[in-house]
């Protein structure tokens, strides 16, 4: 089917960006997280590649197209509000990342790669989220 | 190279946000992939599909560009097994309740503007950098 096509392809050039950015390198992580040691500023610009495009990319596709290609509607977040639950995560989220370098995206990419220590990570970021919506449904 | 290394990261970054436009386009979806991951295990047959279509496209990628681009990975084990293991239950736990990541809140919800995105983004760059931070300290990095 053309939608799954799509969400394939999407998730096939998305690897390559992280690639050929170095994301997929936890050094590379560590290296820009560690602002007072041996600080590495380059994924800076990872983040304004991306957000030049896809911020471009979104009024224009919103604007064109009112409804996706494949799907009757978008699927955009419906929270508006600041509250604990993003910023607790959040710096959960941020711990995590500083420790081993690696955030979802680059975890799975590298788990492609055979990286032995994205494997790991990727077993244990999954047990996390399903920890997470055990929580919440409590 | 560090000029080297701006170009690569910068045109890395053009070919996400391409990729992110992709699955805005054609399925209306964001691609936050902490969130497209996350529900993967929901037991939900309903949208199952197209977020494994789109994880097994971020792993075959991996796979066929780990010859093009070797420096890019770090295939030899270089952590510590509890940290890998500790750092990725945070991580999956944190994205989940924080409702984002990199690329969720750090690229597609500051396109957008989110006022929640920028402020998740802050933070959790704000956390990764204390940890490094702290570790170094502890002569994690000698």
């Amino acid at each position: 089917m053309k939608w799954q096509l799509s969400a394939f392809i999407s998730g096939l050039i998305f690897a390559i960006g992280l690639t050929v950015s170095g994301m997929t390198n936890p050094k590379n992580i560590i290296g820009f997280l560690d602002v007072t040691g041996d600080w590495r500023p380059a994924l800076m610009f990872v983040m304004m590649g991306a957000i030049l495009v896809f911020a471009t990319a979104y009024r224009l596709i919103v604007h064109f197209f009112p409804q996706p290609v494949y799907d009757k509607q978008y699927h955009f977040s419906s929270l508006t509000e600041i509250d604990r639950n993003l910023i607790l995560g959040s710096v959960i989220f941020g711990i995590g990342w500083g420790l081993a370098g690696f955030c979802p995206g680059p975890a799975l990419t590298s788990l492609g790669a055979g990286a032995h220590d994205a494997l790991i990570f990727t077993l244990f970021m999954f047990a996390g989220m399903w920890l997470q919506k055990i929580w919440d449904a409590k | 190279m560090p000029l080297e290394e701006f170009k690569m990261a910068f045109v890395g970054g053009l070919i996400i946000g391409l990729a992110s436009a992709v699955l805005l386009l054609f399925n209306g979806r964001i691609a936050g992939i902490a969130g497209i991951a996350s529900r993967l295990i929901t037991f939900s047959v309903k949208d199952l599909m197209w977020r494994l279509d789109f994880v097994i496209g971020l792993i075959l990628g991996g796979l066929f560009l780990k010859n093009i681009l070797p420096a890019s990975f770090e295939l030899e084990p270089q952590t510590p097994l509890w940290m890998l293991g500790l750092a990725g239950l945070l991580v999956g736990f944190g994205s989940s309740r924080g409702s984002g990541c990199t690329s969720g809140h750090g690229v597609c919800g500051i396109s957008r503007l989110s006022k929640r995105s920028i402020v998740a983004t802050l933070t959790f760059m704000a956390a990764g950098i204390a940890t490094v931070f702290l570790l170094r300290q502890m002569g994690a990095y000698q």
